[in-house]
């Protein structure tokens, strides 16, 4: 008896607590920037595509939801030919997120997927890839890695010496 | 064997072995870079290093490295020793200072072994804040993408390249911290054996450039345990394949076959599967069909009531074969080679059946102590084999080595001891060959010459030998030497083949051997076939080629079936065009499109070895499985799917026929599990366990996940699911291991470092030794040269000799121009102006214009041919030419 009007009181001082609920759609949810919603590719600082197609996030997702085919353009920088996520398999883990090395693949406070066909869940890379450089501003994989691509010869990385002169006569 | 305590722990060790090789072993995990099961230890990379303790006392200890450190009886060592474990720590760490920032867009991400060795010593965060070394890089050739910054010098390229492949044109450059791997200036890599650089490098210095245009991890691969097809070895090879295109060849380890490597052929031919050659659907009169088409079409063509005629082929398998033969019936069953072949073929088989000398896999090739070559250029007909006999060239001086107490594994040491000692190499052929700078002596002649040599050898082993009638004094002398070596030996082993089209070569080859093992002596023979399935079919029977004429001349609407088979290749145009006109209907299968498939009335598409299983019977006379990587683009089938029976449900359906109907090939069976093999109920996956991609690889076509296809025909699944244990060595379908994701996880799959694999050795040997037969005594007169006509010979090339590999876009960047070659003496009558010029060369009734090529060792009197490069591949050589300068 006592614990049902302790129940009712319980209730009824609800009434003037402060409205959890919010009247979405119309009124948006707040999602931290960290939030695990919708994933996009980022392109780095210069504009060109930072996923360097290292099949990372493919092999650390748990439900096998990514495919991707790596391609290389005429000065040898690797880009993914085609980059497929099923939406639909997807459980926003954000393995793929922990595993890109790149910083190409993110996790975006973005949830409103809803498809009335599940085949429209398939995102592939046209639906994928966004304009900016996402949650990391600066980074450009391309600066670090040792390889050459347009614009970027042997040692003129960060943090290289310029390439060994092979015929030069002293140690 | 005897004891060795590992942390406290008694083991069995070998102490004819260094610790590092007993550790590994014994499974444990100790890393490496610089040893090679193959090429034994240098110790320069430091990596091994492992506590040893005098005795049971000394609790202080000494660091040693272990693959310098023999693994004596009642050594005592610590893996688990902080100190040593400090020390590798430190060591990679070191190696990690210049190492750049790759992995995400280096290739041999995944399956790396410097990956690997840097995670089992625990280094994951880079201290050094000082900038990074670089190297420009250089181009290699089609085969070989070099990545220099990624180098820890541990000289194992070098090693291989150049000690172990004895080519010389890659080099370390420069001191100190500067170390560089490469060639003097940018160019394709001389070595036949290049590729095997990839394997060799533990990091991504030199990565496959053919994977590189279809790139795919390791651990998105779909493999399976294959046999290579381009020469009659047999190696056996790993295919990986993703989103239906075969994407690369790694070397499957079987210690009596390939061992650790692989020739460039075979490696690189693959990519003759995804050629846009290729034939992916039937066609009737050249207009493509459906599959039921096509099936309602053959079946129609077969039961019409006509004389059905075969025509197999040596480049099929045998249960394809096996099907047409059945189909046909056996006494309409033709070879598919041309007599001359099919006739040396057939004498191969029957003197390594009925022959005293042990047929000689590629061990026995590297253990033999004494090598005489008949009549081949074995880096170009049979390419692994040189690798083989490069490395029987150090047998002789192992036993100095020995008797310095050095152990064999201290591979510096034991280089430094032969010096330039080599057990003796002996070849006699029509020409230059790639081993010809390791020979003790070599003889360039026609091919009689050659036989005759042969001949000689024998009877001055064995006087009961026939003797070779008129010998000059210079040959006799030669087959004394010959003789005198190959009796002094332990292990003797006499190499011939079909390359000079000549029987006689062969049976001289026979004579040796009888001549050796009659006289006590352990000798091994190992004569080269001329396609990778020659063996089998002549095991299985067929009738010569001469007689399928006439056939199809007896039925005026005959129905030819040609199975995977070019007959332009294989046998004179004029005489082809006659069968194919002659006979009413045609029905070729085959995979890439030729002259023959143009021909087609109903053209069917076969699939490769990546998409279909069969058997192969290699030279050594061993019959080895190959396994579907992939189930193809719908339409391409087996071959002996498309002709079979409709009762067979699966190949251990046809395996079971052969066994009743051809006793000779009843063990083929056994050259792995059946079908209905199982590990615990489960079937052995294609895919690692960590294949990704599975819910999306179709998703663009629906997003309902297709059930994977189910194999009937052998116990591997399309799937990452399955038995997790090792399977038999038959069907291993890649190496991995927990902690070893490159190649060299094979030390977890083998009884011993660099023996056989745990599940026994791949595939069932059909020849053993026999007491009967005796000697042949067919010896040919001298050759004698005419004035006016040369005789021409085929010049055998790695690249572009054998039909499909010709076809992969790699190898077919180093095919040869076609050529026609002459010493120089006879050359110098064809030169415009000291220069080579183009001339015409023509015999029987052929003409063909080809350019001039002066070869300095061809004898005179020869001229030479590219095999299978020209119009007149499909001629019966040699023949006598005439030789005009064209106009």
């Amino acid at each position: 008896m006592l614990s049902i009007i302790r129940t009712m009181w319980s209730v009824f001082l609800h009434t003037f607590h402060r409205r959890v609920t919010i009247q979405y759609p119309e009124q948006k949810a707040y999602l931290a920037p960290r939030y695990r919603g919708r994933i996009i590719l980022s392109r780095d600082p210069d504009g060109g595509e930072r996923c360097v197609a290292c099949h990372l996030c493919a092999i650390a997702c748990p439900v096998d939801c990514i495919a991707l085919q790596a391609t290389e353009d005429e000065n040898e920088r690797r880009y993914p030919e085609f980059f497929r996520i099923n939406f639909s398999r997807c459980i926003f883990c954000g393995y793929c997120e922990d595993a890109c090395p790149t910083y190409a693949i993110q996790l975006t406070p973005d949830f409103e997927m809803s498809e009335y066909n599940r085949q429209n869940l398939v995102y592939e890379k046209e639906d994928l890839l966004i304009d900016g450089p996402g949650k990391y501003p600066g980074y450009n994989y391309w600066r670090v890695s040792g390889v050459s691509i347009g614009g970027k010869g042997k040692g003129e990385a960060e943090n290289e010496l310029p390439p060994v002169e092979l015929r030069r006569l002293t140690p | 064997m005897g004891t060795i305590y590992i942390d406290g722990k008694a083991s069995e060790a070998d102490p004819k072995q260094n610790l590092l090789h007993a550790c590994l072993s014994l499974g444990l995990n100790l890393p490496y870079f610089c040893w090679h099961p193959a090429m034994g230890s240098v110790g320069a990379c430091r990596q091994c290093a492992v506590k040893q303790f005098k005795d049971a006392q000394d609790t202080r200890g000494r660091l040693v490295m272990a693959c310098m450190t023999p693994a004596a009886p009642d050594t005592r060592i610590s893996l688990q020793d902080p100190e040593a474990v400090a020390f590798r720590a430190g060591i990679i760490e070191g190696m990690m200072l210049n190492h750049p920032h790759d992995c995400p867009v280096c290739d041999e991400g995944g399956e790396c072994h410097l990956q690997d060795m840097t995670v089992m010593t625990g280094h994951d965060y880079r201290r050094s804040r000082f900038p990074k070394r670089t190297f420009h890089d250089q181009y290699l050739g089609p085969f070989v993408y070099h990545q220099m910054n990624r180098c820890i010098q541990c000289y194992r390229c070098v090693r291989f390249y150049r000690n172990y492949a004895g080519e010389d044109d890659l080099n370390a450059f420069g001191i100190s911290n500067e170390v560089f791997f490469g060639r003097e200036q940018d160019g394709v890599l001389k070595s036949e054996f290049a590729g095997n650089l990839v394997e060799v490098c533990p990091t991504g210095v030199f990565t496959d450039r053919t994977l590189r245009r279809h790139y795919t991890r390791k651990w998105d691969l779909r493999m399976a345990p294959s046999i290579c097809g381009h020469c009659s070895l047999g190696c056996n090879t790993t295919m990986g394949e993703r989103y239906g295109l075969l994407r690369r060849v790694v070397n499957r380890f079987n210690s009596e076959v390939n061992g650790y490597f692989l020739c460039d052929r075979g490696r690189y031919g693959y990519e003759f599967v995804n050629s846009e050659q290729r034939i992916r659907a039937a066609q009737i009169n050249g207009a493509p069909t459906s599959v039921t088409e096509a099936k309602r079409r053959l079946s129609s063509l077969v039961a019409g009531g006509q004389q059905l005629i075969g025509i197999g082929s040596p480049r099929a398998s045998i249960e394809s074969n096996y099907a047409l033969r059945r189909l046909v019936g056996k006494d309409r069953f033709f070879c598919g080679v041309s007599d001359g072949e099919w006739e040396r073929t057939r004498a191969m088989v029957e003197i390594l059946q009925a022959g005293p000398a042990r047929s000689a896999s590629l061990r026995d090739v590297e253990l033999s102590d004494a090598v005489l070559i008949l009549g081949e250029d074995v880096t170009n007909s049979a390419p692994r084999m040189a690798l083989s006999v490069r490395q029987s060239l150090r047998q002789q001086s192992f036993e100095t080595t020995q008797k310095l107490r050095v152990p064999l594994w201290m591979d510096d040491a034991v280089r430094e001891i032969a010096q330039a000692k080599r057990s003796p190499l002996f070849i006699a052929a029509a020409g230059a060959t790639r081993l010809d700078d390791v020979a003790t002596a070599t003889y360039k002649a026609a091919p009689e010459d050659i036989a005759r040599l042969g001949f000689a050898v024998a009877h001055e082993i064995d006087a009961k030998a026939p003797e070779v009638p008129d010998l000059s004094g210079e040959m006799r002398e030669l087959a004394a030497t010959i003789a005198t070596a190959l009796t002094g030996a332990k292990h003797p082993l006499v190499i011939a083949g079909p390359s000079c089209r000549s029987i006689s070569v062969i049976e001289s080859a026979a004579n040796v051997a009888r001549a050796l093992c009659d006289n006590g002596h352990s000798a091994a023979l190992s004569l080269i076939a001329p396609a990778c399935n020659s063996f089998g079919l002549a095991l299985l029977g067929a009738r010569p080629m001469s007689e399928a004429l006439a056939a199809v001349q007896d039925h005026g609407d005959a129905t030819l079936i040609v199975l995977e088979n070019d007959l332009y290749r294989q046998l004179p145009a004029k005489l082809v065009d006659g069968y194919l006109a002659k006979a009413a209907h045609l029905i070729v299968l085959d995979q890439l499109g030729n002259g023959t498939t143009a021909k087609a009335e109903l053209l069917l598409p076969a699939g490769t070895f990546a998409e279909s299983d069969g058997t192969l019977v290699s030279n050594e006379g061993r019959a080895q499985r190959f396994f579907q990587v992939f189930v193809p683009e719908d339409g391409i089938k087996e071959s002996w799917r498309w002709l079979g029976d409709q009762s067979w449900s699966s190949l251990d359906d046809v395996l079971s026929e052969i066994g009743t109907e051809i006793p000779r090939l009843a063990s083929v069976i056994g050259a792995a599990p059946l079908s209905s093999f199982r590990i615990a109920g489960a079937k052995i996956p294609r895919e690692p366990h960590r294949y990704s991609g599975r819910t999306s690889i179709t998703a663009n076509i629906s997003v309902v996940e297709p059930k994977p296809p189910d194999d009937p025909d052998s116990s591997l699944s399309y799937s990452m699911e399955g038995a997790s244990i090792q399977p038999p060595a038959a069907l291993q379908p890649f190496f991995w291991a927990p902690g070893w994701n490159s190649i060299q996880a094979v030390n977890k799959f083998q009884s011993e470092i660099g023996e056989a694999l745990r599940g026994g050795v791949p595939g069932v040997r059909l020849f053993e030794t026999s007491t009967g037969g005796g000697y042949f005594d067919g010896i040919p007169n001298p050759f004698t040269r005419r004035t006016q006509e040369w005789l021409l010979l085929p010049i055998e090339h790695i690249f572009g000799s054998e039909e499909l590999s010709a076809h992969a876009s790699s190898i077919a960047e180093l095919v040869t121009e076609p050529y026609l070659a002459l010493n120089p003496a006879d050359a110098a009558g064809f030169l415009a102006e000291g220069k080579p010029t183009v001339v015409e060369v023509a015999f029987g009734g052929l003409k063909q214009r080809v350019p001039l090529k002066v070869l300095a060792e061809l004898p005179s009197g020869l001229a030479g041919i590219p095999a299978g490069l020209t119009a007149l591949c499909g001629e019966e050589l040699p023949a006598w030419c005439r030789i005009e300068r064209a106009s």
